[in-house]
């Protein structure tokens, strides 16, 4: 008997291939004929070009085009909505900028010209002689002063994520509070800095007579790109086909900035060859997306014995000229505490920055960061233990939307975590605790992700031979998903994993949604088992009308796969392999569709993970600098598919929620609105000596309500709830409230001076 | 990157003769700071002289110091048995610094002679008289939280990055070179020059100049270096500090205190040293020290942190180079100079 193989800890089965060098990433193919674009960018960040000199850029060695808004060709505009997305508009998701189409210049950074040459060097070399003169007027770059603020509706227009919320009266409850307290905490601009850069290779042919384009890309949404690029250059869909086994990290980006992309393929039909740009680092920090700066106020009510009676979260966020992204950070205060009278609102001011775009935890880890910070403040204002106040206001529905959780643990989290970290242990008395030169302080979040589902399709094969390949058009980010998927292919089809393989990464397989939000395993997970479904049954079927079969003449009720074979549930001694029902009809193989989509329990129910965070932090006075001591997490995920490739994305998610709390920041002059940290030397990431050894542990109790497979997505959750229990840890060291990320030594050394 | 000619030298004169000749050439050693430089446009050299294959990698002993060979590199430097022993300030420096690979390429005649991290120096589009004198200083007005307290001028506020050179400076250390005009030997302290009007140039080399050693003049005292940065590895110091310390019995003798990343060059403090000599070390003598230290910082917008930063950074410098506390880790280590120690249980392994 097969032993299940979700559940297993499955070594990933694309290892092997990524250390071997193997695996191809976009910016390694090798196409035939292949040139180079590359990027000359504006040095300002508002005005527009005065004039453009290419000259000299057209006479340097090797150059076969130099495109700008002058000669470029024309795109349609970018599309309203794709894949139910707001694109345009506030709230949308995109960038709406359509690349060299005139000379208006919105941020500093933005692609004003491309140069392709016959080599990669000579691109550079060549973009680098690109003369532009410009009109410049004064950026605008502060969030206060901003002349277009509004106040978007909903984020990327779902009617789940409206922007702008009260229930009950937050205002008159706050006033009435026994106990009120209003804080206003900041976060910086962050760049998501994936080892692999945004790349694209575009390949215009003839096909019949009509246009098609090949693009290799860094997206983590093949479909969405085919929509974007089928819209923009005005070509059917079916002439598009994007191509991205593998992605290099993506963190948020490569998700909804298109304007690289476009420009690979405008620079391919110019010069009628095809053509691959991969951004510089430094471009990262202009082209890539980012997450915005924010500005929240959170403003809590309480019974003196901790009850809340009132939530308001209000949020400035920034967007650029050119989207209308707005960071939603109240998405933990909309739906963590029972709390009756709970308000948010989210403004935004657009300025002549580079466009946001999601980043890990996206919401979540900057609004969840000021809400368990207020929580935590809390705590100490009423003199309770801050897991105490968490239990205190414990929810059993969804505060918002009165909707029932649709499983929640989050009390075994807290028990486990304060175990894993010692807390009952620590003198809860805020800089009470010191070891040589340090201070010892113990912090503690509540952490969350919503449980997104989406509708995805898949396509089974089963071949003669007795294996078996499933195909979807979702992505492989580092995440596991080649991994994951063949382990519930492999079940759902009652086989080996050695005999399947999962396909991905390609716009011409079955359609699936843009990887994000952590919805990836609950949504492709029920569509390749949908598939797989269809193709067993339509292998029955076969089985069924073949007299030669133990199973002819069975109802497909009473067949069930089992071991590789379809057997009569009733006697498996009756029945048969796959390949001896394949090899006996004479079929090479047979192929069979499924989709899968949420349905009635979305209605029925909230959907979240949770988890508890704690943080043990050393903080040496003298210098301010902060070092993680430990870092412990307890995750209520539902069930884990792959419990080793979930460990690594939870530890992953809390060294960048560490990244985040303590170094990660990207500094614009406030002048000029240039990226002034634009390299990896000066933006840091954790390195290993910034992260300890991180324990993340997985309560793995199904949820009965998501899908069949009980598993909801981990991809960020570990990202959030991290930033907020080491600031917390912070606070109880030293006794100083630092609301301002990231907790920099500046920033502790002039909070330690007051 | 502007094209350029790549060239081996075949001996100390030929790369000296190809350099001086031509305005526009440059030499190479690990190329961890050129190669960076020139992808970023702020170099554009038409001829580059790789220096790396020259034989100048032996480290020696040397008039009762050590010789460094110009190519030797950071990583060789750093685990030499009698710099690891005899000034461990050194190897402190130069294991606090950058990463493993790129100390393995680092030579420690490019080290010092690295360039400012200054963000602004590293963007073509931004005016920065360093790169493009005359063009202005963005850095002055801007996000200038990694610049000068010490020592800048109206047209540069910029920070030398080197951490080598901090404890160089601190042990009085020498340069050798060779050069169109023949050799000679520059105190290290005058190998950096102070930006004035001038910020382009860094050192007082002239163009062309090989450094061939650098020279750790005998030191039977104790030195010591500690740095704050924004990470716990792999990152530029903040602030950082050198301490050299001569005893005469239970007394201080003589000390050397060398200040990094708040100058153009590592900034020694006469006035500061001159209060140590003489004294017992207590802890009160080394906060007037470092008060004395800082007495004529002045701050940008952004980095008046360095200040208390660097103030409680020294007095802990001479605490635990003078004994009174302990060093954080092993003598000769990163962990002996790294402040803050790494994440995880124990900060320090011993
Ligand atoms: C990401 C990163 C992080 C870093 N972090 C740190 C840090 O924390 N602390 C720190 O101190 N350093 C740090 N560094 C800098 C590193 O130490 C220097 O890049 C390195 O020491 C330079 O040595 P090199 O041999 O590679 O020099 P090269 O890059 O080859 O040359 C540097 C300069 O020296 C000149 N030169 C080389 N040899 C000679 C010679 N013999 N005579 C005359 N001129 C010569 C070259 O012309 C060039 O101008 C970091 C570097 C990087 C890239
Ligand atoms: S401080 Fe010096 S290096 Fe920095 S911008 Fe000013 S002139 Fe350039």
């Amino acid at each position: 008997m097969l032993t299940e193989a979700t559940g297993q800890p499955l070594d990933r089965v694309d290892g092997r291939l990524k250390v071997m060098g193997g695996a191809r990433y976009t910016a390694e193919w090798d196409l035939p004929g292949l040139a180079y674009g590359a990027l000359a960018t504006s040095a300002i960040a508002r005005g527009k070009v005065r004039a453009i000199d290419v000259k000299a850029a057209q006479q340097a060695p090797g150059v076969l085009a130099v495109l700008t808004y002058l000669n470029a060709p024309r795109l349609q505009p970018m599309p309203d909505k794709v894949g139910g997305s707001l694109f345009r508009g506030e709230g949308g998701i995109t960038e709406t900028l359509q690349p060299l189409q005139d000379a208006a210049i919105a941020y500093a950074g933005q692609p004003l010209a491309v140069v392709v040459a016959d080599t990669h060097e000579h691109a550079r070399y060549a973009a680098t002689l690109v003369r532009i003169t410009y009109d410049e007027a004064k950026p605008e770059l502060d969030r206060a002063t901003a002349s277009r603020q509004t106040l978007p509706e909903a984020f990327t227009g779902s009617k789940e994520e409206p922007l702008q919320v009260t229930v009950g009266d937050p205002k008159a409850a706050l006033a009435a509070a026994p106990v009120k307290l209003e804080r206003v905490y900041e976060s910086a601009i962050t760049h998501h800095n994936p080892i692999e850069q945004l790349a694209t290779i575009a390949r215009w042919e003839k096909r019949n007579g009509a246009d098609y384009l090949t693009v290799y890309d860094t997206t983590r949404g093949v479909d969405t790109l085919q929509e974007v690029f089928a819209a923009s250059l005005n070509l059917p869909k079916e002439n598009v086909h994007i191509i991205c086994p593998f992605i290099g990290g993506a963190f948020g980006s490569k998700g909804w900035l298109y304007a690289p992309a476009l420009l690979t393929a405008m620079a391919a039909r110019v010069v009628g060859r095809p053509v691959k740009i991969e951004l510089r680092r430094q471009d990262m920090f202009s082209t890539a997306g980012q997450r915005g700066a924010t500005r929240q106020t959170l403003s809590l009510g309480a019974t003196r014995d901790g009850k809340l009676t009132a939530l308001q979260h209000d949020t400035q966020a920034q967007s650029s000229m050119v989207s209308g992204y707005t960071e939603p950070c109240a998405r933990v205060s909309r739906m963590m505490y029972a709390v009756p009278n709970l308000g948010f609102a989210h403004h935004l001011s657009h300025l002549n920055l580079p466009s946001p775009c999601p980043m890990r935890g996206p919401g979540e880890t900057v609004g969840g960061w000021a809400l368990e910070c207020a929580i935590d403040e809390l705590a100490t204002e009423l003199n309770l233990d801050p897991v105490e106040l968490r239990l205190r206001n414990y929810a059993d529905k969804n505060p918002e939307t009165g909707k029932p959780f649709s499983s929640k643990h989050l009390r075994e989290c807290y028990a486990r975590g304060q175990e894993l970290i010692g807390w009952k242990a620590r003198n809860p008395k805020p800089r009470s605790m010191r070891e040589g030169n340090s201070l010892i302080g113990y912090g503690m979040a509540t952490t969350m992700y919503p449980a997104a589902r989406r509708e995805a399709s898949a396509r089974t094969t089963l071949f003669a031979d007795g294996r078996a390949l499933v195909q979807s058009a979702t992505h492989e980010l580092g995440n596991g998903a080649y991994t994951i998927f063949r382990q519930i292919s492999a079940d759902a089809l009652a086989l080996p994993v050695e005999n399947v393989r999962f396909e991905l990464g390609d716009s011409a397989l079955p359609k699936a949604p843009t990887t994000g939000g952590s919805a990836t395993t609950a949504t492709i997970g029920p569509a390749a088992t949908a598939a797989c479904q269809e193709a067993l049954s339509a292998l029955k079927q076969i089985a069924i009308r073949d007299a030669k079969s133990p199973l002819f003449g069975a109802t497909e009720d009473a067949i069930e796969a089992r071991d590789g074979r379809l057997v009569r549930k009733a006697n498996a001694a009756q029945g048969e392999t796959y390949a001896a029902i394949l090899q006996r009809a004479k079929l090479p193989s047979i192929s069979a569709e499924g989709t899968a989509k949420p349905g009635d329990e979305r209605e029925q129910f909230s959907f979240y993970s949770f988890g508890a965070v704690f943080a043990k932090v050393r903080v040496d006075e003298a210098s301010g600098s902060v070092r993680v001591a430990q870092l412990c997490a307890v995750y209520d995920v539902g069930k884990l598919m792959n419990p080793q490739t979930a460990h690594s994305q939870f530890i992953g998610g809390m060294a960048m929620g560490l990244g985040a709390a303590l170094m990660e920041a990207t500094h614009y002059d406030a002048r000029n609105g240039r990226a002034v940290v634009r390299n990896l030397a000066d933006y840091h990431v954790p390195s290993m000596a910034d992260t300890p050894d991180i324990i993340a542990e997985a309560l793995n109790i199904p949820d009965p309500h998501i899908s069949a497979l009980g598993a909801r997505g981990i991809g960020e959750i570990g990202c959030v709830g991290t930033p907020a229990a080491i600031t917390n840890a912070v606070f109880h060291a030293t006794g100083q409230r630092l609301r301002s990320l990231p907790l920099t030594p500046d920033k502790l050394l002039k909070a330690l001076a007051s | 990157m502007h094209p350029f000619q790549y060239q081996r030298a075949e001996n100390n004169g030929q790369a000296v003769a190809a350099v001086a000749k031509n305005p526009e050439a440059a030499f190479i050693a690990g190329g961890t700071s050129q190669v960076d430089l020139l992808k970023e446009g702020v170099h554009k050299p038409n001829l580059l002289v790789d220096v790396a294959g020259l034989p100048l990698r032996q480290i020696t002993d040397f008039e009762g110091g050590v010789r460094i060979g110009a190519n030797a590199t950071n990583t060789e430097a750093a685990y030499f048995p009698a710099i690891q022993a005899r000034y461990p300030a050194v190897s402190e420096a130069l294991l606090a610094g950058a990463s493993v690979q790129i100390r393995n390429m680092a030579t420690m005649a490019g080290n010092p002679l690295q360039r400012t991290r200054c963000p602004y120096f590293r963007d073509p589009d931004q005016p920065c008289n360093k790169r493009t004198p005359g063009s202005g200083c963005a850095a002055i007005g801007g996000y200038n939280h990694v610049h000068a307290l010490f020592g800048a001028s109206e047209a540069c506020v910029a920070t030398h990055p080197s951490d080598l050179a901090v404890a160089l400076a601190a042990l009085d250390a020498r340069v050798q070179t060779t050069g169109p005009q023949g050799s000679r030997t520059i105190a290290f302290t005058d190998l950096h020059r102070l930006p004035g009007t001038t910020p382009h140039l860094d050192t007082t080399l002239a163009h062309g100049e090989l450094i061939t050693s650098i020279d750790l003049p005998a030191f039977a005292g104790r030195s010591h270096y500690l740095k704050v940065r924004e990470r716990a590895s792999y990152a530029y110091a903040l602030a950082s500090c050198a301490v050299a310390l001569e005893m005469d019995g239970p007394k201080i003798k003589r000390a050397r205190i060398a200040l990094g990343g708040v100058a153009h060059k590592p900034w020694r403090t006469p006035a500061a040293e001159a209060l140590l000599a003489g004294q017992r070390p207590t802890e009160k003598l080394f906060q007037a020290t470092a008060a004395a230290a800082f007495a004529d910082a002045k701050p940008l917008e952004h980095n008046a942190y360095k200040i208390p930063m660097g103030r409680n950074l020294l007095v802990r410098a001479l605490l635990e180079t003078s004994g009174l506390q302990p060093l954080a880790g092993p003598a000769g280590t990163a962990f002996a100079a790294s402040v803050g120690g790494m994440a995880g249980q124990v900060a320090t392994p011993n």
